[in-house]
């Protein structure tokens, strides 16, 4: 079967040409769908931000997807539980954003925690979510407080 | 005592490596038996020793020796035996372990298939998986080794292993699977390199090489399949897939495989496609590394990746060495293979084509995946900056190659091989056309969107062409033999495996299409607030909260809500997610209840728990017909077990096959 050998017929393609075309065609099908890949990709990208560099992007931060990390501020809390939604302001210790969230948050969310809410700016200066995670200790082992907020992204698991 | 037994095993097995190695390639440069006996017996001896390690571990772990150190950070007295079991692979150095002790095992099963064949292809296939084998050794020796005694004071009892690891049994048999999908890809990357160090590819090699391929493949398969399920049940949010990176390093050596699979099949006819098919396989290795370097390092944050350890740059380097041997063994050897090809005179209109479609297609699919998963990766390396690319970019991207792999699988099979006229071809399409349209306006009824619409079409043109290809050839049988039609399919199964295996994988694929489409398209969701006593109406239930109770066992406590479920016809049964607390962890970890049945599941996961047990949120989603999926996915399992299952011996013995076939095929069994 596979070592059969016969000679190339009148109008067919030889092995190289065939492999030459093959590879070439490979190559600019995979250029082109990255030069696609890429434009979608950029329309899609999920920030990775803290309070203070969500404030230094400006402009930038409304209308994109921005994943918010930071801690629960001490007294900011407010779950309203009849409405469904839940009031608290995220800090990174330098910076403060006022976050407004839709559906019941997760049991373990309280004041001081570290969290990590996915959703857009408004002009309103209040950061929309319907998406929180909190803080979860990374070994499975009860976590220390004030770990850098860096960290938290490694760090959070969720209730998505 | 054990740290000491277990660190000598690995020293072992890591010497056993390096002389096998060495010896493997010497072998296959000189043609020399008497360096290939040496290479198979370290290669016996590697494996043995792994699994002996491995063992060993186990026993460590059962008797909760804490003088372990890795049984000091995952066992503890109060954990279940099945769970103690499995914390083989709940953290970091236990699981390089596992990765060790399945080469090991697919080393040995290896070592056994290669003693009927071409002594220099052995040589250099054992060379090259015990090189694979002398970088996870050394792993186990030094950087992740699990049998370092515990430093300082040996503690009375340890932590347990990550309770999400805990909560499903689904835990016990993924990881295992993936392991064994991930793990073997190995064999066939080492049997493609040895075919390229020895400049000769034979179809009896080939063969076994593919049969290696498509074994990993099923658990690769199912690994995936048992990870979506165990997210489904566990993690709450009732989803199965969320392009998450560590799902996309599983995925993308899966598409390869598949890929592989096909262009194998072009080979092993038409004796095309050879150093194309060879870089797929090779790829498909990298990419199981790729994946493991992803999941283990820490790079991502997920419940795969343990913790920060220093095993990151390691892994690069290896898969920088993998990578570069490849590409100079492709480029430099490659003619050697692709020398006497068959020059083709194949039409345009042609199942060689649509294999070559079906191949680019899923090429794409896997640049795609990597593209997306690799970005951030490098973006933050460059600028610091952390992003993440989202689930719309994948969704976007895969779906136009998703609809149109599935309609290939219905026109590759309804083509003939060489050549045919598009009037022929058009004729055999008619049928299965009208099966799409038909799919098409289900779609459309169901007010599905565009993607789910073309997925309906797909699946149903697929579908027909499938069922057919499988019933054909029994009909004959029927009107040339006069049998019944079952008798005549089991017949004609049990001697055409490989095909018919095959098209039961397109079988399951077709179901778990169909399920995704409709699972995503038509899932609804709610977060509900409940008091005790009150009753509220979700799609077509009424779900009414009947209060709170608390279970204890030795490991947790859990908060368990009872909700009673109501259909207009009365009570229909109870539903109690859970809230877990582990001792060794202050936040509790979420158990949902989910009600599955054929037509849709009712998925309920608790979200939080009022002090006094009196109001609860429950978040409610309805997903159509999930479980089809899971069902799909055993079938695609089930047909590539069915498609390897060998031929001869006892039940059917096939008298058409001719017998040095069946003797390869024995040969060609890739475990027990």
């Amino acid at each position: 079967m596979s070592d059969s050998t016969s000679t190339a017929p009148p109008g067919g393609l030889t092995a190289k040409q065939r492999r030459t075309f093959l590879v070439g065609s490979v190559l600019v099908a995979l250029l082109a769908l990255g030069g696609i890949a890429s434009v979608d990709m950029s329309d899609n990208l999920v920030y990775f931000w803290e309070p203070r560099e969500l404030y230094a992007a400006g402009d930038d931060a409304y209308g994109a997807q921005i994943r918010l990390g930071g801690l629960v501020k001490e007294g900011t809390l407010n779950w309203d539980e009849g409405a469904q939604e839940l009031k608290m302001v995220v800090t990174d210790g330098q910076a403060e954003v006022t976050v407004h969230a839709t559906g019941a948050p997760p049991q373990m969310l309280r004041e001081g925690i570290g969290v990590v809410v996915e959703g857009t700016m408004t002009r309103e200066g209040v950061f929309k979510t319907d998406r929180l995670m909190v803080k979860h200790s990374n070994e499975y082992r009860a976590p220390q407080e004030g770990v850098a907020t860096k960290e938290l992204y490694k760090t959070v698991e969720g209730l998505e | 005592m054990i740290s000491l037994i277990g660190r000598t095993l690995v020293l072992a097995a890591l010497g056993a490596c390096a002389v096998g190695a060495v010896s493997g390639f010497v072998g296959g440069a000189r043609r020399d038996a008497d360096a290939l006996r040496i290479t198979r017996f370290m290669a016996n001896a590697f494996g043995a020793l792994m699994v002996a390690a491995t063992l060993l571990m186990e026993w460590a772990l059962v008797t909760h020796d804490f003088s372990v150190s890795y049984v000091a950070a995952v066992g503890s007295l109060s954990t279940p035996l099945h769970i103690t079991l499995v914390s083989l692979w709940s953290s970091l150095n236990g699981s390089i372990l596992f990765w060790g002790c399945v080469l090991g095992g697919g080393t040995l099963a290896f070592t056994r298939h290669v003693k009927e064949h071409d002594p220099q292809h052995a040589s250099y296939a054992l060379g090259s998986l015990l090189s694979v084998g002398l970088f996870f050794a050394f792993l186990v020796a030094g950087i992740a080794n699990p049998f370092a005694p515990t430093e300082g004071l040996i503690p009375t009892d340890g932590p347990g292993p990550n309770p999400l690891l805990q909560n499903h049994l689904l835990m016990i048999i993924h990881p295992p699977s993936l392991y064994l999908g991930y793990v073997l890809m190995a064999v066939p990357y080492a049997m493609a390199a040895a075919a390229l160090l020895a400049g000769r590819l034979e179809a009896t090699w080939m063969r076994l090489l593919r049969r290696w391929m498509l074994f990993a493949w099923a658990f690769l398969s199912l690994g995936i399949l048992l990870g979506g399920w165990w997210s489904y049940e566990v993690l709450g949010w009732g989803g199965y897939w969320a392009w998450d990176p560590v799902e996309n390093a599983s995925f993308m050596p899966w598409l390869t495989a598949t890929a592989f699979l096909h262009s194998a099949m072009v080979m092993e006819r038409q004796g095309q496609l050879k150093g194309w098919t060879l870089t797929l396989a090779m790829s498909t290795f990298l990419l199981t590394l790729l994946g493991t370097f992803m999941t283990r390092s820490g790079v991502f944050n997920s419940v795969h990746s343990f913790t920060q350890s220093s095993i990151g740059p390691v892994f690069l380097g290896f898969i920088a060495l993998v990578l570069i041997a490849s590409v100079v063994l492709l480029a430099a050897r490659l003619d050697a293979l692709t020398a006497n090809d068959k020059a083709t005179e194949d039409g345009v209109v042609s199942r060689e084509s649509a294999f070559l479609l079906n191949n680019l297609l899923f090429v794409a699919f896997t640049f795609t995946v990597l593209l997306g998963t690799l970005f951030p990766l490098i973006k933050e390396a460059l600028t610091e900056e952390r992003i993440s690319v989202g689930e719309p970019y994948f969704n976007r991207m895969s779906l136009p190659v998703c609809v149109g792999i599935l309609f290939l699988m219905g026109v590759g099979p309804s083509l003939p091989w060489g050549n045919t006229s598009g009037a022929r071809a058009w004729s055999r399409l008619r049928l299965p056309l009208r099966a799409a349209a038909a799919g098409a306006v289900l779609g459309a009824v169901l007010q599905a969107g565009p993607w789910a619409i073309a997925t309906f079409a797909g699946a149903a043109f697929a579908l027909v062409v499938t069922v057919h290809e499988l019933l054909e050839p029994a009909q004959a049988r029927v009107s040339s033999l006069g049998e019944s039609l079952p008798k005549a399919f089991l017949a004609y199964a049990a001697r055409a495996r490989q095909r018919v295996g095959g098209y039961i994988v397109h079988l399951g694929v077709i179901i778990c299409a169909v399920s995704i489409a409709a699972s995503s398209t038509f899932k609804v969701q709610r977060d509900l607030p409940l008091a005790v006593g009150q009753e509220v109406a979700f799609e077509g239930y009424r779900l009414r909260f009947e209060g709170m109770r608390t279970e204890t066992e030795p490991h947790r406590t859990a908060q368990v809500a009872t909700v009673a479920i109501l259909g207009p016809s009365g009570t229909l049964g109870v539903l109690e997610p859970k809230m877990n607390h582990y001792k060794q962890m202050r936040e509790p970890i979420g158990t949902p209840a989910v009600r599955s049945g054929l037509k849709e599941d009712l998925y309920l996961s608790l979200v939080r728990v009022s002090a006094d047990g009196a109001t609860a949120s429950v978040r409610a989603m309805v997903e159509p017909m999930v479980a089809w999926l899971w069902f799909g996915g055993l079938v695609m399992f089930g047909g590539a077990l069915f498609s390897l299952w060998p031929r001869g011996r006892a039940v059917v013995a096939s008298p058409s096959a001719a017998p040095v076939d069946a003797t390869v095929d024995a040969a060609a069994r890739p475990a027990k």
